[in-house]
């Protein structure tokens, strides 16, 4: 098993004609991710590589049948991407691009969640459920099939995590990238549910970074609800406050968002914080042999 | 992108928010003028940091002479680092109550929220901190945004002047009309005051609005070179370069944002200080390295570059051209350390093998060797080597 997407994973790629979207269709595809249609409004009747563009994301769903959508979608009109998704019934959305603007991101965040579905992103990377099924952007040859779920806040962290965790052999069940931004679709509390609750995750790797205030709800959820074991990184431990670090939501302010409190949140509940991605993949090693 | 308070009521004003009279200016004539017309002013700093009056970046003139006086002391002065070159000239007013109105993004919430204070004119964290109860906190509907009644509601529990309602509820209103339309992250203002004629008025404010929807804004384009203090931030912004000048010696430059910040943790950590952020973003191009270790060297603290790739969709071998392609057209003076991992690891390595930019076989040991490095280099003699 795995959380949110799997071999049966039909994934409709919004903006499919652009540049980045049909580069990473083709490494979808390559991935073994069934990549069933694409929509980009004015190309309909085309095809990419063999997939069929349409005008409209209701268009595509009558025809292919999708139950995934991943937009490339260039910021001014990302946002808008994401509610046709969500208006047309797409039970997970993952918003690749980067700089959507704020406004428009609270407006569509509020327009998935009234209709229950699931947004992923955006400013992410996508996930990988190993062996099965990838959706977004992350390089495909980094993953094992495994029973370690990884969410993460940042791109090439997580990349560069995974690398680690598949070098010494410790495989992933699905690897989840949350997203950079001040709003994004889902949390590090969300990802902690849903990696619960699939029976072959067996332990979770966690990398926050400073901004904002998820990584500690995640750190009360754990406390609360109790958890796998979880292993926890945060970067940016040595930035300065009021200084944006490259993604827009890596910012202290407002005396939010620094990397004590984080560290603090999840060493009093027993999440350990490591220092280096080397010393994640040594406490999950030793955790998960403890476990079998 | 933060506006100056000058750019920040000029907003305000035109949302229909009542600001005192004033004016920017750049000369001690153009103050002297301007306070000529006004009758008594204050002369404001333009300046986007903290705390500008207490370091008497505020002073009020109730001549034009006097006005001309303080503007001299004022303009060209350093504050925190920054030289003043324009002052806001305004009509004095005279204030009976002070409050504090802001917007501004929560992000547990993911929503907006509106914030309102019955303590204002002073620092909102420091009330945040040590009265969280000062603060009336009223989410903002995406959809239907912020609702007349939400205002009443939210006034009514500050406690705000009931003899300036509606004046004060009006400033409201026109605050969220351009934190919307305007794309604002945050919009202040603080203090919001009651003048003793009973007027409301924005008396200060502060406006960042979304880098990532200045495209609907080109009437900001204009204010974006003031929006950043440091001259190497502003070339880095122009170029559209993710860079963030910090205060240590040692330059850093990764792919990713997250990977730039642990770079910057594991300089920290072996004993060094970073002297900047710089994300070189994925599919970097030779190109691309060329112009990261170009701004990197813009500034002179830096004596020594950690390098830190990790290759997906970045190939190690483009980093590594750009790497040497930077050593063969410019004038290269402080070390650098690289370390390259996934796609194209390689033949990336190969490329630098004969160059003085040997791969480290980590992050921690490229950071270490620099760090080394640069350490040697302060402990030798003056005139040594």
């Amino acid at each position: 098993m795995s959380i949110l997407i799997d071999q049966n994973t039909r994934v409709v790629v919004q903006g499919l004609t652009g540049r980045e979207g049909s580069f990473h269709a083709d490494q979808m595809k390559k991935f073994g991710t069934q990549v069933v249609a694409g929509v980009t409004p004015g190309k309909g009747g085309t095809e990419v590589d063999g997939v069929p563009v349409f005008d409209t994301m209701r268009e595509a769903i009558e025809k292919t049948s999708p139950n995934c959508s991943v937009s490339f979608v260039p910021g001014p009109g990302s946002a808008d991407a994401v509610m046709e998704a969500a208006d047309a019934g797409i039970p997970l959305i993952v918003a690749i691009t980067e700089r959507t603007p704020i406004h428009d991101e609270a407006r569509a965040y509020r327009y998935v969640k009234d209709r229950g579905l699931r947004l992923i992103g955006p400013n992410c990377p996508g996930l990988v459920s190993a062996g099965k099924s990838k959706v977004g952007i992350m390089p495909n040859q980094l993953f094992k099939e495994g029973n370690v779920g990884v969410v993460s806040r940042s791109g090439t962290l997580t990349y560069e995590m995974v690398n680690e965790l598949s070098s010494r052999n410790i495989g992933q069940s699905t690897v989840l990238g949350i997203g950079g931004d001040p709003i994004i679709g889902t949390s590090f509390t969300d990802a902690l549910e849903l990696f619960n609750a699939d029976p072959d995750t067996h332990l979770i790797v966690l990398i926050g970074e400073i901004g904002g205030t998820d990584e500690e709800d995640a750190a009360r959820y754990i406390g609360d609800h109790g958890s796998k074991p979880v292993v926890a990184f945060i970067s940016g431990r040595t930035a300065p406050p009021g200084k944006r670090m490259g993604h827009a939501g890596a910012i202290i302010t407002g005396g939010q968002g620094g990397p004590e409190h984080k560290v603090q949140a999840f060493e009093k509940v027993g999440v350990p914080v490591a220092n280096t991605i080397a010393e994640v993949a040594d406490l999950a090693a030793r955790r998960l042999g403890a476990a079998t | 992108m933060k506006l100056q308070e000058y750019v920040s009521k000029d907003l305000l004003r035109k949302a229909g928010v009542p600001v005192p009279h004033g004016q920017v200016a750049e000369s001690v004539d153009q103050v002297e003028e301007i306070a000529r017309r006004l009758g008594p002013v204050a002369v404001k700093a333009q300046v986007l940091v903290g705390g500008r009056g207490k370091a008497g970046g505020i002073k009020l003139a109730d001549t034009p002479e006097d006005a001309r006086q303080v503007a001299q002391q004022i303009l060209g002065m350093d504050i925190k680092g920054l030289t003043v070159e324009k002052v806001l000239v305004e009509q004095q007013q005279k204030i009976a109550k002070e409050y504090y109105a802001g917007i501004t993004l929560d992000r547990a919430r993911r929503q907006f929220v509106l914030m309102l204070s019955s303590m204002g004119g002073v620092d909102i964290e420091e009330v945040a901190a040590e009265h969280p109860d000062a603060i009336i906190k009223v989410p903002i509907d995406p959809s239907f945004g912020l609702l007349a009644y939400q205002i009443r509601d939210a006034m009514f529990r500050a406690d705000f002047d009931r003899g300036a309602f509606k004046g004060l509820q009006g400033i409201l209103g026109g605050l969220w009309r351009v934190t919307q339309d305007k794309d604002a992250m945050l919009a202040e203002v603080n203090p919001l005051a009651v003048t003793d004629a009973g007027n409301a008025i924005a008396a200060d404010a502060k406006i960042d609005i979304d880098d990532s929807a200045l495209f609907r804004h080109p009437d900001l384009a204009q204010y974006e070179a003031e929006s950043i203090n440091d001259s190497v931030e502003r070339y880095a912004a122009e170029h559209n370069v993710p860079y963030v000048k910090l205060d240590g010696n040692i330059g850093i430059i990764a792919n990713g944002a997250g990977l730039a910040m642990m770079t910057m943790d594991a300089v920290r950590r072996l004993g060094g200080q970073p002297a900047n952020f710089l994300d070189v973003s994925g599919g970097a191009r030779a190109e691309v390295v060329r112009q990261a270790i170009q701004i990197v060297l813009m500034d002179p603290k830096v004596e020594g570059i950690v390098m830190n790739i990790f290759g997906g969709i970045t190939r190690g071998d483009e980093v590594a051209r750009g790497l040497l392609e930077a050593a063969s057209t410019m004038d290269i003076k402080v070390p650098i350390a690289i370390r390259i991992a996934g796609t194209r690891e390689a033949e990336g390595r190969k490329l630098l093998e004969d160059s003085p930019f040997t791969p480290e076989p980590s992050l921690d040991a490229a950071a270490t060797t620099i760090i080394r490095q640069v350490h040697e280099k302060h402990a030798a003699p003056v005139g040594g080597q």
